[in-house]
Order: structure tokens, then sequence, then C-alpha cells
């Protein structure tokens, strides 16, 4: 079905020279048109398939301290968990990490390139890339993949001249600055405790205990988050990986479980 | 399309690039440019050449900014000149849109560099005719800096420099008479550089001067006219004590 769009005709010249410069007018613009009921929505359908859900729970967020990052560790494919041990926070270099959500390995591989781009960096400039900076070379290197089915949900955190910075990238080309961010799947859960919890001035056992308690949460209830919750801060002098703890086990920590009356007769009576 | 694929500027059996001496050469006739840093001012001085009655003077400055904390003056083929000032004008926003950071004096100064080294090992193109003193602050640090690069694309930062016609005598009056200044003496020590070659007066000098809070400032005609008023009272006041018998022993 072609579309008659001689409405939009413009000025015809008369004479039609036909070359490379002066292409022939004469005729209306068309354009094909696809064979379907909603030619305006049809394609909608075909990107979310392709587009891969980011199964995972990550947090960041900016406090008097610095910066403080968290994360799970597992990785789903459909209904199966692949693995519970994934290392979803990566280490750019010694000032700056960021976290993975989306294609392990879009984000491991386009994690590396731009540690590799901040090192060149440095070596030509003599002074540390910033966190902007390098948030902004990789949100540059996602924009111009854009639509080729990259997926990368990621936040740089890092500490610069400046103090600590942190950004929200995202494989659309998206860059994002802030002080709370939660990426993937489990993120409702996380922001739900982490908005609650949040305090600027946090000391950095309080801030590790919140981000903690915002990852354990998320994979309580999200079933594609799990694992071991991993937390991370970035100081003044780096990175520092604080805690890897098995969800499994934080959350016996969290609601101890009391033996209840029935079952502590029945534990007495069965010996006999 | 053409494609060029003959190098212009190849090696001699000695080792030399003509084609680049050659553009130093130009460089050499070029107007006479001098640039010198101070602890908190940067002062750039080009020689104005007569400019004809009819010629609006005000569309030929010769020191022109790369950016708000950049500064760029030069000797040599003015219209080679136009082409690399605006690939570095570019080039100073686009380094600002990718890292969000304005650029340091060293960064632009390499781009530069690095632009006049392409075009002697490029097919079918001659080097850029002309030598560039950039002065800047880091706007990071506010140090100020000076920075000469040439034909052939090296680069180095000076205290003080000057290139173009007679750089060798103002080179020579500057590593004599060459100490730290500041503010007002900064600029004297650059405009005294420049009469050494140039024939006294404002409408013969161009200044301007940098500093980290206002810019680049352009000098008016008459407050050149004023410090170099200022220089010959001092040198005719050298004079005359040189020539009065000295009563101490």
């Amino acid at each position: 079905m072609k579309l008659d769009t001689s409405g939009l005709e413009s000025f015809v010249p008369l004479s039609a020279p036909i070359d490379d410069l002066c292409p022939d007018l004469s005729a209306p613009p068309t354009f094909d048109l696809p064979r379907s009921a909603d030619f305006d929505g049809f394609q909608k359908d075909a990107i979310q398939m392709v587009k891969p859900a980011k199964g995972t729970t990550t947090l960041a967020f900016i406090f008097k301290e610095g910066v403080m990052v968290a994360a799970d560790s597992r990785a789903s494919m459909g209904g199966y968990i692949s693995s519970q041990t994934v290392k979803k926070i990566i280490e750019i270099n010694p000032y700056m990490i960021g976290t993975m959500a989306g294609g392990a390995a879009d984000c491991q591989f386009w994690h590396r390139n731009l540690g590799i781009k901040c090192r060149l960096h440095e070596l030509a400039n003599k002074r540390r890339i910033s966190v902007a900076g390098a948030s902004k070379l990789l949100a540059n290197i996602l924009y111009s993949y854009r639509g080729m089915g990259l997926s990368v949900g990621t936040m740089i955190a890092g500490w610069d001249e400046t103090g600590p910075g942190l950004y929200y990238v995202d494989s659309e080309g998206g860059r994002l600055k802030g002080t709370r961010f939660s990426v993937g799947s489990g993120s409702p859960y996380a922001y739900g405790v982490l908005d609650n919890g949040y305090r600027y001035d946090m000391s950095v056992e309080e801030a590790a205990e919140l981000a903690r308690r915002a990852i354990y949460h998320a994979t309580f209830r999200d079933a594609a988050s799990g694992g071991v919750a991993s937390v991370y801060y970035v100081g003044p002098s780096g990175w520092k990986k604080l805690s890897g703890d098995d969800v499994g086990e934080l959350h016996f920590r969290y609601y101890p479980v009391a033996p209840s009356p029935t079952e502590q007769e029945m534990a007495e009576v069965s010996p006999a | 399309m053409a494609r060029y694929d003959r190098a212009i500027t190849v090696f001699s059996p000695d080792g030399h690039l003509f084609q680049v001496e050659y553009a130093l050469e130009a460089v050499r006739k070029g107007n006479a440019a001098v640039g010198v840093r101070g602890t908190d001012t940067i002062v750039l001085g080009v020689e104005k050449k007569a400019t004809p009655k009819l010629q609006d003077s005000r569309s030929v400055r010769k020191i022109v900014s790369l950016d708000n904390h950049i500064a760029l003056a030069c000797a040599g083929l003015k219209a080679d000149a136009r082409i690399l000032i605006n690939r570095a004008r570019i080039e100073c926003q686009s380094h600002r849109l990718t890292v969000e950071d304005p650029v340091t004096v060293e960064y632009i100064t390499r781009y530069i560099a690095g632009l006049q080294q392409k075009y002697t090992q490029s097919g079918g193109v001659r080097p850029f005719g002309l030598s560039t003193l950039i002065v800047g602050f880091d706007p990071y640090t506010g140090v100020p800096a000076l920075y000469q690069t040439d034909p052939s694309g090296t680069f180095s930062a000076w205290k003080a420099n000057a290139t173009g016609r007679n750089s060798n005598s103002m080179r020579e009056f500057l590593e004599k008479n060459y100490k730290e200044t500041s503010g007002q003496e900064t600029v004297k020590l650059a405009i005294r550089a420049l009469l050494e070659v140039v024939e006294s007066g404002g409408k013969n000098i161009e200044i301007a001067v940098m500093t980290r809070e206002k810019g680049l400032r352009q000098l008016e005609e008459a407050e050149i006219d004023a410090i170099v008023a200022e220089i010959e009272a001092e040198k005719a006041a050298a004079e005359a004590a040189k020539k009065a018998p000295s009563k101490e022993i």
C-alpha cells in the first residue's frame, strides 16, 4: 500500500535534468508502508522482544564520607539461575568503580575499555580524569552504538578533585548525575529501603549497613536477584571492598528464628 | 576524487626536511611577536605594520583568544593562521563537551603542534607557515603558561619567547633582562623587548594582557603610548645616571 503524498509536492521545474546533482522531482515523493493494521506501533513489540531485562539489583549513593556502592551476584536466564557468584561491581581504576546491569559481556567489555581510555587520558594529560569526564566518555561510546542491541545499565562511582562523583549511564545513551541510584529488576525494592533510611551524614559503617539491607530486601522479593550482597566504599584514597555476605545468611541475621512453643515441645518428646 | 599520494615534504640526503625549513624562513619574514610569562599576568605583543589609510584596523587582530582562558599570537602566514586557529577553537569546545572540563594550555598546544606535524607527513599538502605563541592559565591550578609551536610540530614551554622578524635580538634581550615579574612589570618587559626591533609608538605595537580573573584584554593605543613613554623616560634616566660621574667609590 503506497501512501499518496502528492499533497506534499513542492514546485516542480518544467525541464527535469536527471543526474546526481539534480534528481528527478516530477514524481511525487512516496515511501512504502508496512502491511499491517497498526503501522505506527508494530515495531514496539519487536523491540520489546529483543530488549533484555536487566535481572539484577545494584545501587549506589553519595553521602558525607564518599560513595557507597552495592550489588547482588545472581545471573539468570529466564527462570534458570545460571550463576550465584557474578562480580557485578567492576573496578575501572583504583579510584573509580562501575556497576553491572544488563548484558554481562557488554558491561565487562565496555568498563574495561573505559579503564583503558582513563589511563590514556592520565598519561597524555598528566592528571586523572574526572568522574564526569569518564562517565561522559562511556555515554558517548554507548550512544554511538544506540539501537544495535547493547544492554548496559551502569553507575560510575568515583572520587576526583571535586569530591565524590556518581553518574548513571545506560545503553540508550542517557547519562544522569545524581546522589542516589538503583538499577535493575530489584531496584524498586532497593529504592524503598534506601530512600527510607538515607541520611547525608552517615558514617561509613551506617551507610554500608543501609546498602547491605537494601540489596538484601531486593533479593528477598525479586526472583532475578540473589547470591551475595557485595558492598564497596569509594573514598578520597580510592575504593575498598567492605563486605560480601550471602543473602540467605543475611536473612536470618535480620529476622532470627525463635523456636515456637509447639516446636520446642515436639523436640523434647521425640527422643522418648 | 583525486587522491594525493605524492608527499611534498620528503627527506633530503642529509636528513633535512627542506619544506619545514623553508616554512621556518616564512616565519622569519613574518612580523615580530613576543610573549612573556609573569607570576599572575601573561603578556603577548605583536608588531603592527603601518595600516593603510583606508583599511579598517579593527579587522586585523593579530592576538586572538581560543577560549576564555587561552590566547594565541603568531608569526608567519596569516592565512594559514586562520585555519589553525579555527581548528583549535573547535577542539577547545569539543574537549569541554566530551570531558566537561576546559582544556589546559598544554593540551591545546599539543593539539596545534600535532596538527602542524600532520601536515609535514601527509600527501599533497605543505606545512603551515607559522609559529605560534600560546598563553593561558591552567583552569585547575591557575598556573600561567606560555608555549611555542613551530612548523615542524615541536612545542615547548617558555618563560619568555619571541618569534618572527628579528626574534633573535628580542630573545637575547629577554635572556639578559628576564626576571620574575607581575602585573604592569610584565607588560613593560614585553614592550621593552618589542621596542628593541620595532619603531617606538603605540600604533606599531599591539599588546594583549591575560589575567586569571579578567581573561584577555587588548590594550588601547593610548595605554600603550603611555607605557612606552614611561619606558623611554626610564631609559633616559638610566643613560643620565651612567654619564654622571659616580661620586661614591
